[in-house]
């Protein structure tokens, strides 16, 4: 397979020391396995996630991704954006869309990156990783490079929000898509086909402004997970996986639960099941361990 | 070819007939016990090659009367197509070796069903004649058409063009109808996002310019009398003078009215002359003439208007009308633009509970309305209070609270009501006293009208009804028809609708009056037995004037002469029979489908005796939905039982009490009879008949009862066209209530 | 009343509408809903929302201005995206749940201490800082946006989290020295600017 170059942005919460940096890390993992080079977009910014609009109104918000666009279209001409974090995935997407649909504001935002000498063309896709790997690779290329299947594993996908709606991944239902269960299977392991709360919202960012309410959420994303017999919840969302994976100690100090459910990257499930140790794997970022993933890793 | 009947059997060996049925075995039976005169096999009869050796035969040999024993009746029906002979059709795929398992423990019952269904083919054939048109009438290629509106003109227009010569016979004086007083129309074309012209200018001077269509405006129908091909009308004006016309077939197209508001006090209708019903606001835009709409009381401009919609529509209550227009939506949205096409400021709302906008053009409208910021509020209107400013008070629906607007004009949404005749089954033919003292149902707000047709039959003045007045035109399956043969009602006669609905509507009983004129001119049927020359001959010296007949024909084709003896029309009949199964003496038949051809079928069935343990099922089919799904049930590989032995009629109204009686006598064990659904939502194709049928099996149970025999022995059962699985169940079912009763004590 | 506010008020006070459509992101959709109310059904916070988006848009049109833009509702939007995917007339709710938001907090109108309210204005400001968020110094500034006292409170009540976060490498304390940051965050806060001075520009010419 020839080497495919992305351009990639990564975003804030995978930074080193930042609250995804085990996905950065495992998605480096994955890709040097599947051979897709991740050119980074210099000195990429934050692109205002899904919170910003308080601050920030429609044409600021835009402006931002339209720098990383334009960025990208300078430093990495002709390669498509990828990102691996839903949000900024659906960030940038948006704002190519909108300022391609609306010819005002494309030329205001021109306008505003003109302060930087920076011009936008807006002829670049922005992708998401998971289409990268549906649509490019395709699940038989995954299955050929498992060495370590991930057997007698029962994996709860969790799609989350953002990477399926409102774009989601070509082909798939908003309200079942399957992509991620076809990612589990191809990596050896037991996907659950009827987990309902697949699709279900973890509260985003109002998990820190509505910890109440967004608790209440994740309490049931976990609960549905224990009630299918699953081994571990994967995620392609970084938000989602800290959502659902750090707040289980406040959760069964509040409902009387006594979760203590692993929630994995699919990328962390690739590098394991492609032969990787556990810190290629990114397993040591786990807050709560993924013991059987170690113990395969391990192997 | 002479007079001679010469008897010609066919049995067909292809489709597997030839390997699961012993055809040496049926050719003998038709020859011996058939007397079929000469009796033939082909492997693929329905073959050029085997319909070539018929036709042979009948040229050469002179056969006059084939019995053709293969597939379904309703099967090859371009190939078996002989119409210079009389000809039977033994089904014994679909109707046997389909319903049937191949199986060798079967063999025996599923030859002993096929050697029965060709005794009764034959058994049919010689009682059969070959139709012939009786000459009657002659072609007449003149429509009438009573209403000048949308409707009238284009069933005239479309006639006309079609090249048949149209009368018009108009009420008012001038043509146009209802959307003469229209500002604009609902819009017909994509994209559906403005109101339209009405046309109705255009269509008038089309009408004048043609050659082919006499316009008599001022005037009514006095009188009609005669029949399809020969329609003789007195055409009345209003100062007087009659003129009588002949025509071939008639349209009525009267329209609709509106429901009065002024009894709804809560609506304030009567109490200020700016609260108005939809029709009437279409006259104020008219007037404005593209300026402001000025308010009737003062005429100050309209800077607020509020629709109310779903006014006395779709209600329990007495007074109201218990179904929706099911356009007053689209009336309101267009309305509304009216006012802010003219002023965007204008400030409009829409207060809806359901709106109801149908089909994609009607969505698009909805958001076309909304694009030009029309408000919709689902609301429930309260009261309008009237004043200098008209206040609205409603509950908003979405925000559940109590609130109220202003408006300088309120437009109530009311329905429409068809312009009906009087139903001449407004006392009902057969008086159900428990039905009549059961329905308390509140009454439809009723006008007492005045006759439009003025027909001169025996059966009533007009059209009959179906519901809320609705003239009857069989809206679920053949739009138009009426029980009136050659009379095709169109437009919002028949169910509200709009302009463009009313257009479609009108062309639609425009082909089916030309088609009714041509038929009538050649003799045959209209539909849904289209082309059939048969027709119902009346044995007089036989008949007891017992008038069964003239009042229980759905399509009152019989009128009565003065000493009660009927009197037959035969162009206004459609060919059920249900005449036929009325009489008591027996003496009406067709040449090909008679009283004794059905029982000359039951007789030659061999029925076992008792000892052999082998029931056997009468089966009654209805040729128009039943024994098609019989057929289907066939195809589908859905077992029938072995006793059944089945008989197409063409009606279910057209069955004799005799037929029950003897074959119950000659020992059989049950009889299931299937006809089509019944009642308001009927789907007879003769409308009466199945309920007809019904109502005579009612008094089955005395003749069962005097013969001692179980009343579960004879069912009436309504089959849909649908029920594949059903309909051999009901056969089956009957197959084990005889195991469980017993068999039939009259066996010899 | 802000005199943005006033000066909206004086010149939409015939319809809210109006205003919503010139002023509010996405805000031309609003008259394009249908009342059918699957986006309240299908809104995960539904039931904690005062008004739900259909009510919104109904009372939008009903000009109930100061209800809307004081509503507490629109800042419950989690951004599942869920309505959008469902609504059957494809109207961006979500975006125009956003608009509202940013647009009542522009004319001052958002209820006291919304904490998503303030969270998100805590969002942008600290992205808007280094071009990148900061999460440490952002977990601090929310623990702390009631004042000191109950900032310790909500520090310590989170403190295992945050010592799960650190061991596991995914928060770092030397973040609060600096940390990430892009290199051009002067061209950004200009470009930032920029756009706000347009943004604002539009807005107020329609005041």
């Amino acid at each position: 397979m020839a080497k495919k170059e992305v351009s990639y942005y990564p975003g804030c919460s995978s930074q080193t020391g930042a609250s995804s940096s085990n996905m950065m890390r495992a998605t480096q993992t994955m890709c040097d396995e599947l051979d897709i080079q991740l050119n980074e977009i210099p000195d990429w910014n934050c692109c205002g996630a899904s919170i910003g609009y308080g601050g920030g109104g429609e044409l600021p918000r835009l402006t931002l991704s339209a720098r990383n666009i334009a960025l990208s279209e300078q430093h990495n001409p002709g390669q498509e954006i990828v990102a691996t974090c839903a949000a900024c995935w659906l960030s940038t997407r948006e704002a190519k869309e909108r300022l391609h649909e609306d010819a005002n504001m494309f030329r205001d935002a021109n306008t505003a990156l003109n302060e930087i000498n920076l011009k936008l063309n807006n002829q670049t896709p922005v992708r998401h990783m998971v289409e990268v790997l549906v649509e490019d690779i395709g699940f038989e290329a995954i299955k050929a490079k498992v060495k370590k299947p991930l057997q007698g594993l029962k994996i709860a996908s969790y799609v989350g929000c953002q990477t399926n709606r409102p774009f989601g991944i070509a082909e798939e239902s908003f309200e079942n898509p399957v992509y991620l269960d076809h990612l589990i299977e191809s990596v050896g392991a037991d996907s659950i086909p009827t987990y309902e709360k697949k699709v279900q919202c973890c509260g985003g960012a109002l998990a820190f402004s509505e910890p109440e309410k967004s608790q209440e959420m994740i309490h049931g994303i976990i609960e549905a997970a224990y009630d299918h017999g699953a081994d571990l919840i994967a995620t392609p969302c970084p938000l989602c996986q800290a959502n659902v994976e750090i707040y289980q100690d406040q959760i069964n100090a509040r409902f009387g639960s006594k979760f203590n459910m692993p929630v994995v990257y699919y990328s962390q499930l690739m590098s394991v099941a492609f032969g990787r140790n556990s810190k290629d794997s990114a397993l040591d970022g786990q807050i709560i361990r993924a013991k059987s993933l170690e113990e395969i890793a391990g192997k | 070819m002479s007079d001679e009947k010469k008897f010609a059997g066919y049995i067909c060996t292809g489709c597997g007939i030839g390997e699961r049925l012993d055809s040496s075995q049926l050719e003998m039976i038709a020859t011996r016990e058939g007397k079929m005169q000469s009796c033939k096999q082909h492997e693929m009869l329905c073959s050029s090659e085997g319909v070539q050796m018929i036709r042979d035969d009948i040229s050469s040999e002179g056969a006059s009367h084939i019995m053709i024993a293969a597939c379904s009746r309703r099967a090859k029906v371009e190939a078996f197509n002989f119409p210079e002979v009389a000809m039977t059709r033994a089904n014994l795929r679909e109707g046997v070796i389909w319903v049937r398992p191949d199986a060798p423990e079967h063999q025996e019952t599923t030859q002993e069903m096929a050697d029965d269904y060709i005794r009764m083919a034959c058994a049919e054939l010689r009682s059969l004649k070959l139709p012939h048109a009786s000459g009657e009438q002659s072609l007449n290629k003149t429509i009438l058409v009573v209403g000048g509106g949308i409707t009238g003109m284009t069933a005239a227009l479309e006639s006309a063009a079609a090249g048949y010569p149209v009368h018009i016979v108009e009420k008012q004086g001038a043509l146009g109808g209802q959307a003469a007083g229209y500002a604009k129309a609902i819009p017909t074309r994509s994209p559906y996002k403005e109101p339209r012209d009405t046309g109705v200018a255009e269509m008038i001077a089309a009408i004048e310019a043609s050659g082919l269509i006499t316009v008599h405006l001022n005037s009514t129908v006095a009188k009609t009398a005669g029949a399809p091909g020969r329609f003789n009308v007195d055409i009345a004006t209003e100062s007087g003078a009659v003129s009588n016309e002949t025509f071939g077939a008639i349209i009525q197209a009267t329209g609709f009215k509106l429901y009065d508001p002024s009894n709804l006090q809560q609506y304030g209708y009567s109490s200020s002359p700016d609260i108005v019903t939809n029709a009437e606001l279409e006259k104020l835009v008219k007037a404005a003439a593209g300026g402001p709409v000025k308010r009737p009381s003062d005429g100050k401009e309209v800077k607020a208007v509020a629709f109310v919609q779903n006014v006395g529509q779709s209600s329990s209550e007495e007074g109201q009308l218990s179904y929706h227009s099911g356009i007053g939506d689209l009336i309101a949205i267009k309305q509304a633009m009216y006012f802010k096409d003219q002023n965007s400021d204008c400030d409009t709302t829409i207060l809806f509970n359901n709106l109801r906008t149908p089909g994609a053009a009607g969505e698009d409208f909805y958001r076309a309305g909304q694009e030009k910021m029309i408000t919709f509020s689902k609301a429930q209107v309260s009261e309008v209070v009237p004043g200098d400013s008209l206040e609205v008070k409603f509950q908003d629906l979405i925000l559940d609270e109590e609130t109220s607007m202003q408006a300088d004009l309120v437009v109530l949404d009311v329905g429409m009501m068809p312009n009906s005749g009087p139903d001449p089954y407004a006392v009902p033919i057969v008086i159900d006293e428990k039905a009549e003292a059961a329905s308390e149902t509140p009454r439809a707000p009723t006008v007492t009208v005045d006759s439009i047709l003025n027909l001169d039959y025996r059966q009533g003045t007009d059209l009959p009804h179906l519901k809320n007045g609705f003239t009857d035109s069989h809206f679920i399956c053949f739009p138009y028809e009426t029980r009136r043969t050659g009379i095709y009602a169109a437009g919002p006669l028949r169910r509200p609708m709009d302009m463009r609905q009313a257009q479609d509507d009108a062309a639609g009983a425009a082909m089916k009056a030309i088609q009714a004129a041509e038929n009538a001119g050649k003799g045959m049927a209209a539909h849904p037995r289209a082309g059939d020359l048969s027709f119902p001959s009346f044995r007089m010296d036989g008949c007891t004037q017992c008038k069964r007949c003239t009042v229980e024909c759905p399509f009152g084709a019989i009128n009565e002469d003065e000493k009660g003896y009927p009197l037959f029309n035969e162009s206004r009949c459609r060919r059920c029979g249900t005449c036929m199964g009325a009489c008591p003496v027996r003496v009406i038949s067709f040449e090909n489908y008679s009283v004794e051809s059905v029982n000359q079928q039951i007789k030659n069935v061999e029925v076992p005796e008792e000892f052999d343990e082998k029931p056997r099922i009468l089966v009654l089919a209805c040729e128009n939905d039943a024994y098609p799904a019989l057929d289907q049930a066939g195809m589908n590989g859905v077992e029938i039982n072995p006793w059944a032995r089945v008989i197409p009629v063409r009606c279910l109204g057209s069955v004799s009490l005799s037929w029950i009686t003897d074959s119950l006598n000659s020992g059989y064990d049950g009889i299931v009879l299937m006809g089509c659904a019944k009642g308001d939502d009927y789907q007879c194709h003769f409308v009466r008949g199945s309920a007809m049928a019904h109502e005579r099996m009612d008094k089955v149970g005395d003749t069962l009862s005097s013969l001692n025999l179980e009343p579960e022995r004879v069912v009436v059962y309504e089959v849909a066209i649908t029920d594949i699985e059903r309909a051999p169940k009901l056969i089956n079912d009957m197959a084990e209530t005889v195991e469980k009763i017993g068999l039939s004590p009259f066996k010899f | 009343m802000s005199d943005l506010n006033s000066a909206m008020t004086e010149r939409y006070h015939n319809s809210f509408l109006k205003e919503v459509e010139a002023n509010v992101e996405e805000g031309e959709w609003v008259k394009m809903c249908m009342q059918c109310g699957v986006c309240a059904g299908s809104c995960p916070l539904g039931n904690a929302w005062e008004h739900t988006p259909q009510k919104l848009f109904m009372m939008i049109r009903a000009g109930k201005r100061e209800a809307v833009l004081s509503s507490d509702a629109m800042w419950m939007c989690t951004s599942c995206y869920n309505c959008i995917a469902r609504c059957p007339r494809g109207l961006p709710i979500t975006h125009i749940m956003h608009g509202l938001a940013h647009y009542a907090k522009r004319l001052g109108l958002v209820p006291k201490n919304q904490p998503t309210a303030q969270f998100s204005q805590i969002f942008w400001d600290n992205l808007m800082k280094k071009g990148r968020v900061n999460e440490l110094k952002l977990g601090l500034a929310i623990y702390f946006k009631d004042g000191f006292g109950q900032g310790i409170k909500n520090a310590l009540a989170n403190k295992q989290l945050g010592q799960n976060m650190m061991k596991a490498k995914r928060m770092n304390a030397m973040e609060f020295f600096g940390g990430h940051s892009i290199k051009d965050t002067g061209g950004l806060q200009k470009m930032i600017k920029k756009a706000q001075e347009i943004e604002d520009a539009k807005i107020q010419g329609n005041s």
